[in-house]
């Protein structure tokens, strides 16, 4: 049998209270601005290799905004819109992607981790860190995140076993957007829906529209709330598509069709929610143009005091490898410093 | 004062840290209700129940990620792989994360936690429970990696590992579990981490080694000594961070280096020790620097080869003729 895809917009309901659904909207709207500003500054040379989410907002923003602050999240590296919505300022998050070491520093309030470029390794670690909050009395709820083709790695099927075992608050959202890279699903596994492997588990897996805010934004609260009240871990997959390359490097015209594309870009999760909106009168083209006027002003404010970061020191290449420098950090750290390599220095 | 064996001794300085820290936590395969294959911790399980000594899946992946996770969450978890050839599976979370983590959030999350492995041959295990990957860990930058070589040190070692603040790996070599004997102090007490300790003072060649070959080397240099020929002896006990000063300190005292390790020869932590000495002792050297480890196979499994590949005192004292006839 297959597993029911659950759907709220297709079906023309409207699920949420109002301020809620303008919440996720504008959400929504502002990763995609800070995403097609990326590509620009990629393109600009700005900004280091880039991998843009354009079509899986829905997906990200829904989990992140199902969260309470206490949360965390441990994100893969396609979960830009997933960390702006958890609230990492934008400056940083420019930072971060262009491999400067400030912006590799979170701050303190956000809770949430540096992105994972080796795929899957996350999935263990997330349920570490919500033993964690248990441990500490502080329920909260880790919500991490990985793509269709990571969910081929050992370390994913770890993961699960080890939540569903220790009964770990986390919600796993894999964001199956068809390719790997280039590789698509039906080369990645032989099962149609990966859901469907929670049962092996033993926890529940649930399959949304992943372009569906609102059920992806429900099924995440549920999945949420079941983990808070000690029910353990949920498998939430989220069928969406990548509309932009894997990353700035890629081309995607090698591996999938225009029509492919132009066919999904229908499906736009933004596009979606937005005509449920105007339809119930609460959102019209002013109110498009006064958001995008507001983040723009934000984004050039962010970009700004990304561009005033210092350069880095080149000592700093050894700084924090330890808590205190060891005799061989030290030494090199020194050398660093005065402008030398260590083999100069002896 | 009690004379204990390593497991004791081991087993001892956990119970201290669980009793000491709630955020202690310790967990690996069969370590609670069977108390680790080796016994290592016994009875903790049952003091402290499930929650803190606790069993987990089989999948060592899953055991360093989810430390990794804990001490994200601000525990301090001390995990252990119930033989160090088996951390080969969790090489992605070590070197991608758990070495990387204080780095790569430049400083914002430190990940204290202690992986104990048991390590080394000497005791006919089956295939791959002998490997010695201490150079792996080596050199996985992030990382401290700390070897005892008595129960005693072991004690003290492992609590200081428990209260770093940093990733610490702590091999036990398996020779040693019930084969060193020593005099452990009572109560908690911690020794430093980082500094390498000269068990033996001589002047005719240095001989360097640590966790189970120590042993090696110091009926070594007993045998030496009858025939009239004094080396000294140097426990690294640390090797990350390595304690150069009084490395090259024991070198240059005598003009002679030999390094011994049961780890395959090439690419061996013996070979950093070598180099060491190259670039700060070369003048005082009278002698190539010599090693003497594994040769560059795997370990052989169960056999009655075994001493063959495993330095013994006699291929030690080999290399100390070839260093004082040069
Ligand atoms: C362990 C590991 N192997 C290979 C890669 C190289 N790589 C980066 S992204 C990617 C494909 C991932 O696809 P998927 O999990 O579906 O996520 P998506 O990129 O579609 O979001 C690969 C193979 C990697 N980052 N990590």
């Amino acid at each position: 049998m297959k597993p029911k895809v659950v759907q709220y917009l297709e079906e023309g309901e409207f699920p949420l209270a109002e301020e809620e659904a303008l919440r996720l909207y504008r959400a929504m709207r502002r990763a995609r601005f800070f995403d097609e500003k990326a590509l620009t500054l990629q393109r600009q040379g700005r900004l280091g290799v880039y991998a843009p989410f354009m079509g899986q907002e829905a997906a990200q923003v829904g989990v992140a905004l199902a969260l309470e602050a206490k949360d965390w999240v441990v994100p893969s590296y396609r979960e830009s819109a997933l960390l702006l919505a958890r609230g990492l300022p934008i400056h940083t998050l420019i930072l971060y992607w262009r491999a400067h070491p400030a912006g590799w520093r979170f701050p303190e309030g956000v809770r949430a981790v540096n992105p994972y470029i080796p795929i899957a390794t996350q999935i263990p670690q997330a349920v570490g860190l919500a033993l964690a909050g248990r441990y500490r009395g502080e329920n909260w709820v880790v919500a991490t995140s990985i793509g269709d083709g990571g969910t081929s790695e050992g370390d994913f099927h770890e993961g699960l076993n080890f939540a569903a075992v220790f009964g770990a608050p986390v919600v796993f959202l894999v964001q199956n957007n068809g390719y790997a890279i280039s590789v698509p699903r039906s080369k990645q596994m032989r099962v149609d829906y990966i859901a469907r492997r929670a049962e092996g588990y033993g926890m529940p897996g649930v399959v949304v529209d992943g372009n569906d805010a609102f059920a992806v934004y429900l099924e995440a609260k549920k999945a949420v709330e079941r983990a808070r009240k000690g029910e353990g871990p949920t498998l939430l997959e989220a069928l969406t598509y990548r509309l932009a390359p894997h990353t700035t490097s890629d081309d995607p015209s090698r591996y999938r069709s225009k029509e492919e594309e132009e066919a999904w870009r229908a499906k736009d999760p933004i596009l979606r929610l937005r005509k449920a909106l105007e339809g119930r009168g609460l959102w019209d083209e002013e109110a498009e143009r006064a958001l995008l006027l507001e983040l723009e002003e934000e984004f050039q404010r962010e970009l700004a005091l990304a561009d005033e970061a210092p350069e880095p020191r080149p000592e700093e290449i050894v700084e924090h490898v330890y808590k205190e420098m060891g005799p061989d950090q030290k030494r090199a750290w020194e050398a660093l410093r005065r402008g030398l390599h260590v083999e100069e220095v002896g | 004062m009690r004379v204990l064996n390593m497991v004791q001794a081991i087993n001892e300085a956990l119970d201290l840290a669980l009793a000491r820290d709630e955020r202690v936590l310790v967990f690996g395969e069969d370590v609670g209700r069977l108390g680790g294959v080796f016994r290592v911790t016994e009875g903790l399980q049952a003091k402290y129940g499930e929650g803190r000594v606790f069993d987990t899946p089989l999948a060592e992946s899953g055991i360093l990620g989810l430390a990794i996770g804990l001490a994200m969450g601000g525990m301090r978890p001390v995990a252990e792989i119930q033989f160090a050839g088996f951390l080969y599976p969790a090489l992605d979370q070590i070197l991608s994360h758990l070495g990387r983590w204080r780095h790569r959030s430049r400083g914002r999350v430190g990940l204290p936690v202690v992986v104990r492995a048991p390590y080394g041959g000497g005791v006919h295990t089956p295939e791959q429970h002998a490997d010695s990957p201490e150079a792996l860990l080596a050199h996985t930058p992030g990382v401290k990696v700390v070897i005892p070589s008595s129960p005693d040190r072991a004690k003290g070692l492992l609590l200081s590992a428990i209260e770093d603040e940093d990733p610490v790996f702590f091999l036990e070599a398996i020779k040693l579990y019930r084969g060193a004997r020593a005099e452990v102090p009572e109560g908690y007490y911690t020794l430093p981490l980082g500094k390498a300790r000269v068990l033996k003072e001589g002047k005719a060649a240095t001989l360097i080694g640590y966790g189970g070959m120590v042993e090696v080397m110091l009926e070594a240099a007993e045998v030496a000594r009858k025939e009239g020929v004094e080396v000294m002896v140097v426990d690294l006990e640390t090797l990350v961070p390595l304690d150069e000063e009084t490395l090259l300190e024991a070198v240059r005292e005598t003009g002679r280096a030999i390094v011994v390790y049961e780890a395959m020869r090439t690419g061996g932590f013996g070979a950093e020790i070598a180099a060491r000495i190259a670039e700060g002792a070369i003048d005082y050297l009278q002698a190539p620097v010599l090693r003497v480890a594994g040769y560059d196979a795997p370990y052989p499994p169960f056999s009655a080869i075994e001493h063959l590949y495993r330095p013994n005192a006699r291929r030690v004292l080999a290399a100390l003729r070839k260093a004082l006839t040069y």
